[in-house]
């Protein structure tokens, strides 16, 4: 069982407000990513939930249970760090084996619990190693091996793929993913980075300025995004935004519209928005184009990469119609 | 010095520093060496000449020199003993965050920069004098006989007195070891369940293992010299109950005008540095491997 309730939860840093006041309802078993800018707080926020920080205000459940001022042992939750936060004058096994160390479980329920761990994350063999001997994706699942062990209501995860390097970041996120599957324990998960929270998670907390933006499953934050900040932050590239006279001919104070949703064409007659070709960035399976659209700026154009263009060509694009995101003036959805 | 000619044109350049670092240790060692085996002493001037391995049996046959053996070890050893636990105890209490913690820090760390002999004569007059030391009046205070610490304890008192001066600099370099330690271990060893004593334990001290390595080094190699302390205190007595080697070297040398068999205690002496270095190297030096 691992259901988290906070109920308006506020945290400042003596005169400097970091969340002025967060209710979220996040249901046991659930993968839940909270994303959203540098700064925004979603780190503060799993360390109020962990109990590594005091809350100013509010009231943080756990299965139903205050534990608002419980110290961070007694929450019964885990939590893997962005620096993994291993100890390095351990091996691998006293690594993962010390919660349990700590629990003062018997020696043979650590062994058998350790090897248990040890497999499920393909470390059997580095067991004797101490964790400067390991590369980053072992010492990554070392520290998710000593999460798992103790069996916790939820796991935390603050950034933990930061510090790998892009390939092994797409190896980890399936292997969290697929644990998460096998597991079915309540995870939070801390990310800057949109595409591991919409690959990730069944629903997205997307934060600005320490407020909750939108609390969604990721294809209603991509399909209805409640404002011009979550349009903005998931999908990549990102989405365009247009404000004046022609956001005013859809009755709106700006519209948006996704790379992936223009149709391009080098025939005059079949575009609405002439540009120039200013960017072309080839990736082989699509082609991103940056256009400058006379009187609207710089936009983003998604493309099969088959098409090739160059620099200064000109191209005409028409937005999808079906598929134009409307926003008033102070950015709410319409 | 990724080339042949780096290489050599940076020993030309150390070679000059190199060959007077040289001069300055050879010289005088060869010379106590020579002194060693000659007669010589200056209440005596007409006894001179090739004296074998009289000295050295003169030196260490005499039932002082054990004395002064037994000396130097305990005085290390208790100064070590006093300036490591007291050491990590005093930068646990500074990493601490207070009110004033800079001022504190200085003040701790004052003591590290006075001179032996002025430490030891504020220790002596202000402190352990009989009769008009603090604490001797804190004793009269309480009805109590005050106590004569330098003919009681004399070994005790210099231990003390060092003790003083070096629990500074213990302090000082377990406080860096202890800031350099990650705060997200010590708060996954919180999330983990350990208590304070335990991720004192299994966290804190583990990560100051080299740093305690250090301090024990250092001070070993200055510990096994102090002269000022005893010199300015108890003069290495009552008898030779506070005379460690390197005073001893000094009585015999100097005091008793004999540097034939003085100089046979020195070179006793950098043997028994270096016999201790062995084995200290041999106890605690796998912590520098990084």
């Amino acid at each position: 069982m691992g259901s988290i309730s906070l109920q308006h939860v506020k945290k400042s840093f003596g005169e400097v407000q970091i969340i002025p006041d967060i209710s979220l309802d996040i249901k046991d078993g659930e993968f839940v990513v909270f994303v959203g800018p540098s700064g925004c707080g979603k780190s503060t926020l799993l360390r109020l939930i962990a109990g590594l920080e005091d809350t100013t205000g509010g009231t943080i459940l756990l299965d139903g249970e205050d534990m608002t001022k419980a110290p961070p042992a007694r929450r019964g939750l885990a939590m893997v760090f962005q620096s993994y936060a291993l100890y390095p004058h351990m091996t691998v096994r006293d690594n993962i084996a010390f919660p349990l160390k700590m629990a003062k479980m018997s020696k043979e329920e650590i062994d058998r619990k350790v090897e248990y761990a040890a497999r499920t994350l393909n470390l059997t063999s580095y067991l004797d190693r101490r964790p400067r001997a390991l590369s980053g994706g072992q010492r990554q699942r070392v520290a998710i091996g000593r999460a798992i062990v103790r069996e916790p209501k939820a796991f935390l995860f603050d950034e933990p793929l930061s510090n790998l390097d892009a390939a092994l970041r797409v190896n980890m996120r399936l292997e969290i993913t697929e644990l998460h599957q096998q597991l079915k324990t309540t995870m939070i998960y801390v990310t800057h980075d949109q595409v591991e929270a919409m690959t990730m998670a069944d629903r997205i907390v997307v934060l600005n300025a320490g407020n909750v933006e939108q609390f969604g499953s990721p294809l209603d934050l991509y399909k209805k995004p409640a404002n011009r900040f979550v349009a903005g932050f998931i999908g990549s590239p990102k989405m365009n935004f247009v404000d004046g006279p022609e956001a005013s001919k859809h009755n709106a104070h700006s519209i948006g519209v996704r790379p992936e949703h223009f149709v391009l064409s080098r025939d005059p007659a079949a575009g609405s928005w002439k540009g120039k070709v200013a960017v072309a960035e080839q990736l082989g399976s699509d082609t991103f184009l940056h256009v400058n659209v006379d009187g609207l700026g710089l936009m983003t154009v998604r493309t099969d990469g088959e098409r090739t263009f160059n620099h200064g060509d000109d191209v005409y694009l028409t937005p999808d119609q079906s598929r134009i995101y409307r926003f008033d003036a102070a950015g709410l959805s319409l | 010095m990724a080339t042949a000619q780096t290489r050599n044109l940076s020993r030309l350049m150390m070679a000059p520093a190199v060959i007077v670092l040289l001069i300055w240790m050879i010289v005088p060692l060869v010379m106590t060496l020579w002194f060693s085996f000659q007669n010589y002493s200056l209440i005596n001037p007409m006894m001179t000449g090739f004296a074998g391995w009289a000295n050295y049996i003169y030196v260490i046959g005499d039932p002082s020199f054990t004395q002064s053996l037994v000396n130097t070890l305990i005085l290390v050893g208790g100064v070590l003993l006093i300036t490591v636990i007291g050491g990590i105890f005093l930068a646990l209490l500074l990493d601490q965050p207070l009110w004033g913690q800079g001022i504190l820090r200085i003040i701790v760390i004052s003591p590290f920069f006075v001179m032996p002999p002025v430490a030891a004569l504020i220790w002596k007059n202000g402190f352990m004098h009989p009769g008009y030391g603090m604490l001797g009046h804190l004793w009269k205070a309480f009805g109590l006989q005050p106590v004569d610490w330098f003919n009681q304890f004399p070994l005790f008192s210099v231990i003390v007195i060092v003790a003083w001066q070096w629990l500074p600099f213990a302090t000082l370099i377990f406080l860096t070891a202890l800031q350099s330690l990650s705060e997200e271990q010590r708060e996954a060893a919180e999330m983990d369940g350990a208590n304070a004593i335990n991720r004192f334990y299994y966290i804190i001290l583990p990560h100051m293992a080299r740093s305690v390595t250090i301090v024990i080094l250092i001070q070993t190699i200055f510990l096994l010299g102090i002269f000022a302390e005893i010199r300015v205190t108890t003069g290495g007595g009552p008898g030779y109950a506070s005379t460690n080697i390197a005073f001893l070297v000094f009585r015999t040398g100097i005091l008793s005008n004999d540097i034939g068999a003085g100089s046979a205690g020195g070179v006793v002496a950098v043997i028994i540095a270096n016999i201790v270095a062995f084995f200290l190297m041999r106890a605690v030096g796998k912590n520098l491997d990084a």
